[in-house]
């Protein structure tokens, strides 16, 4: 079942925390909404459920218009940040609660609601809990109850608001894994709202990257990271270096630093982005490009070895930094003081008055 | 029970003992000695005398018509209480800040002036009373007068017990049961009712012991008409007066023992939640 | 960026409808609540003062300034003011010892502390009598010591602190509960001695939950009758409270004084209630974090 949302506008009181949200979510897809706090996302997740009501705007599930139908009569199923689990009863009463409050003509027999929950909860391999209390679950046990809770009523659609936020990284990763794995074998639809952009670019089909209740961009993570819109995007997804200048005759300067723009540039004021590992670090400036640096801090982080680096000559808001492996490091063996220059392979640059970021490689 | 002892102020066995002794010595002096002298008298002239106090006729009365007052203003104030705090804790709109301070108003308002702002309304001079006495309907200085004024002077007490509770639980629990399919009456009884039912339980407990022992807004509306108007609490100031103190004290146990009810059950709650 | 074609423009709603409210129950409970509280509190209350309004003022002025009615404000007013003062002292004591002490039979102390919302206030009044008249367990001590607690203003005090013990024990009590250990220990590590800390570092959060414990049981025993009149002797102008100044006009058929009185009690009373609930908003949500 494919979402469509169409001009929503949602405010509360005087402040307005949806602008115009146009956005298509895909049938049988896992899709993210990724933000800050305050980007909207929630609200617009409990939109989708029906649990608020846009001032403006309409909602459609396969097309059916379902704005004014109540949550409900929509059928979706939806798992709270803080599972929400009902606290007087079992696990197993939990799990069979929507059947068995389903109007009678639906409901299901008594032998028939039992084994439905048997299955769901081995399906989320927690058989064995059917007679706890929410109270004696882990943090990972409670989030696997509350989505076999939701999938109980077996629904065309699953909404997550933040499903694993309050979980250890450990059990996250492994929930992260069996939500994936769960959803290319039974091919709902799915949204999940996360402020983690690891989770969003790992878990989904679909990104779509929210700020300020707006829609920044909408792609798949690889097109998110490899190629992004804005430069919110950009920042939000990872470590970023800028280098802030003038363009002029295809040649970016600031301070001592230049860069030579590889196709026909404008000349305008202009930020080139570049991540971590699109840059290198060398002894001495490229033909291309004249970036000097001090080495700041060097930190030893688990797999790679990140280099912070001050700019030597010129200025930039914040340090740069960039990965080299531990090989590299042993052969090198750069010290704190150190003078060395950056030479990118890829960047993406933004100009003032270009609409889009041009992406560009030097080789 | 913390793992680590901290070291806190008045922890030193001196202080600690000073105000122990203390706060038990004045407990036992302010509070525990009234409550055993209730019983010593009560049963001064041994247990023949207390039930023969108990049986007599007035009392009997009294009792009964006691009974009644709380079997009607109970449960509707109950009923009340669960609807008021559902809306105050559930739903945000504008007036809801005034509504829970208007239902504290019983509170600070002296028994004897409940009990007139009723005689003004619905005795024989005032307006609805005037209107009613045309249908030869007397409220006043009759039992519906003393339940109508019993149900004013009890109405805050399930709504003060329920609406701190809801507001802290949430209505996180009530959105999963509506998005999982559930009707306005299976949401309460299967989702909220179960997180509730010991606060609702005190409350009713509680609105029950204040309904039985209203006095003063009481003393207002009956009319004092012995064997007719006069409720249990009447009945123990009139035998009081009548200088049968044993008998005063007899009936003034039953009133005692409804309270360390109340207390007792109020202790369960309080363990049953701090279980939770 | 993936945008759909809008045909039309989407439906222009103004706000969002009331029948669109997630939970159920709305319209019920705001309808049975409204019903209920318009019956039962509401309309009594502006039935008291329209019939005082009614009275005129000259006649309303000369009823709220009888010598006698004002003796009564006096010897109301001061009483709840000495009982009000004793509980807080009791209640501070009562709510330190059972939040920070461990000791046997704390549970049923704890529990006791709510007696005198529990237990009718006559059989207050006529146990408070009996133990302190002449001959009482404590009248007849206190008698040795030429202290005289029946049938004088004292009395009433007694009365009035015994049925508002909960007030200021229950308020302070949840405040108590919630204080870090750790601000304690921070500041005794720095060397201040147990009376500093308490000073500088409890006290400060402890005083409005005092207060308004404090208040309410300044505002309760304004209008307490039951507990007062078996103790208090009822002399005019000496013993006499308000609530029995009203009782009596009442017996009297003297309606429009009665009424007159009341208005002023009534008045007084919200006031307090107003300026309770406000403070509680200020204070108490601040050390709560709002």
């Amino acid at each position: 079942m494919s979402i469509e949302i169409q001009g929503i506008n949602k405010f509360f009181d005087k402040f307005q925390a949806l602008h115009d949200i146009n956005l298509t979510i895909p049938d049988g897809q896992l899709t993210a909404l990724l933000g800050p706090s305050g980007s909207g996302k929630t609200t617009l997740l409990r939109i989708i459920a029906g649990l608020e009501t846009p001032e403006e705007g309409r909602i459609r599930f396969s097309g059916r218009d379902v704005t004014d139908l109540h949550v409900r009569d929509r059928r979706v199923g939806f798992v709270f940040q803080h599972y929400a689990l009902f606290r007087h009863m079992t696990v197993a009463e939990n799990v069979a609660f929507g059947l068995n409050v389903l109007p009678r003509k639906e409901r299901p027999g008594k032998p028939e609601i039992r084994k439905r929950v048997k299955d769901l909860l081995e399906m989320v391999q927690l058989e064995h809990l059917a007679d706890r209390y929410p109270a004696q679950l882990s943090g990972g046990q409670k989030q696997r109850i509350a989505l076999a809770r939701a999938m109980a009523m077996r629904p065309e659609i699953l909404l997550l608001d933040e499903p694993f936020g309050a979980l250890d990284a450990k059990v996250r990763k492994d929930l992260r894994r069996w939500l994936r794995s769960l959803h290319d074998e039974l091919h709902f639809t799915s949204v999940f709202v996360t402020h983690d952009q690891e989770e969003a670019l790992e878990l989904s089909d679909q990104v779509v990257v929210m700020s300020n209740g707006r829609i920044e961009q909408v792609d798949t993570p690889l097109e998110l990271y490899g190629r992004p819109d804005s430069r919110f995007v950009f920042e939000f997804l990872g470590q970023v270096n800028v280098l802030s200048g003038r363009i002029g005759d295809g040649v970016m300067r600031q301070g001592d630093a230049w860069i030579r723009l590889p196709e026909g540039c404008e000349n305008d004021d202009a930020q080139l982005y570049l991540r971590p590992h699109e840059v290198r670090l060398t002894q001495a400036a490229s033909d291309q490009a004249h970036l000097p640096f001090r080495i700041e801090a060097i930190n030893l982080i688990g797999a790679e070895v990140r280099i912070e680096l001050k700019p030597d000559g010129w200025e930039c808001e914040e340090l740069w930094e960039v990965g080299i492996s531990h090989t590299e490091f042993n052969a090198r063996q750069p010290q704190r003081g150190d003078r060395c220059f950056a030479v990118p392979d890829v960047g993406h640059l933004f100009c003032e008055h270009a609409a889009e970021p041009k992406t560009l490689e030097w080789r | 029970m913390a793992a680590r002892k901290h070291r806190r102020v008045g922890d030193s066995p001196l202080v600690r003992r000073t105000l122990i002794g203390l706060a038990v010595v004045l407990t036992v002096l302010l509070l525990f000695m009234p409550l055993v002298l209730i019983f010593v008298q009560a049963f001064a002239e041994g247990w023949a005398g207390y039930v023969s106090n108990i049986l007599n006729e007035y009392t009997l009365h009294a009792i009964g018509l006691t009974l009644v007052v709380a079997l009607l203003t109970v449960p509707l104030n109950m009923v009340f209480g669960v609807f008021l705090a559902w809306l105050v804790t559930r739903f945000r709109f504008p007036g809801r800040k005034l509504l829970t301070t208007l239902i504290d108003i019983p509170f600070a308002v002296s028994p004897v002036v409940a009990g007139l702002l009723f005689l003004l309304l619905y005795g024989s001079n005032g307006w609805v009373g005037q209107w009613l006495g045309e249908y030869d309907i007397q409220l006043m200085f009759s039992w519906p007068g003393i339940v109508m004024v019993t149900v004013f002077v009890t109405c805050p007490f399930v709504a003060r017990e329920l609406i701190p509770l809801m507001q802290q639980q949430g209505r996180e629990e009530e959105e999963a049961g509506v998005v999982l399919g559930a009707s306005g009456w299976q949401l309460f009884r299967r989702v909220t009712l179960p997180n509730i039912r010991w606060a609702l339980l005190y409350g009713v407990i509680l609105t029950n012991a204040r309904a039985v022992g209203e006095f003063g807004a009481v003393s207002v509306v009956s009319g004092n008409i012995r064997g007719e108007t006069n409720t249990l609490p009447l009945q123990v100031e009139l035998l009081y007066q009548d200088y049968n103190t044993v008998g005063a004290f007899a009936a003034s146990s039953l009133l005692a023992g409804i309270a360390l009810i109340t207390l007792v059950v109020k202790a369960i709650v309080e363990w049953r939640q701090s279980r939770n | 960026m993936a945008t759909t074609d809008v045909m039309e423009r989407p439906a222009k709603r103004l706000s969002a409808p009331a029948t669109k409210r997630v939970l159920p129950g709305f319209g019920l409970s705001l309808g049975i609540s409204l019903f209920f509280i318009s019956l039962v509190l509401l309309l009594p209350i502006s039935g008291l003062f329209i019939r005082a309004a009614g009275m005129g003022w000259e006649q309303f002025w000369f009823v709220i300034t009888d010598p006698r009615v004002v003796a009564s404000y006096k010897v109301t007013a001061l009483a709840a003011l000495a009982a009000s003062l004793f509980n807080c002292v009791f209640g501070l004591l009562m709510a330190w010892v059972l939040v920070r002490y461990e000791f046997p039979g704390k549970r049923l102390l704890d529990a006791i502390m709510d007696l005198p919302f529990a237990l009718p206030t006559a059989v207050a009044g006529i146990t408070l009598a009996t133990l302190f008249a002449e001959n009482g367990w404590y009248g007849q001590y206190l008698a040795d010591l030429g202290i005289e607690v029946a049938f004088t203003p004292l009395g009433i005090v007694v009365a009035m602190a015994f049925t508002s013990v909960p007030f200021v024990v229950r308020t302070v009590q949840p405040v108590l509960e919630e204080m870090a250990p750790e601000d304690e220990e921070a500041a005794m590590s720095l060397g201040a001695s147990d009376m500093t800390v308490f000073r500088k570092i409890l006290f400060p959060t402890l005083w409005p939950a005092v207060v308004t414990g404090g208040a309410l049981s300044f505002a309760r025993s304004l209008g307490e009758y039951g507990a007062v009149i078996f103790i208090a002797g009822n002399s005019p102008y000496i013993s006499e409270v308000i609530s029995l100044m009203i009782f009596v006009r009442l017996e009297e058929y003297d309606f429009p004084a009665a009424s007159a009185i009341a208005a002023v009690v009534m008045t007084v009373s919200l006031l307090l209630l107003l300026a309770i609930n406000v403070w509680q908003g200020r204070y108490l949500k601040r050390l709560h974090g709002g």
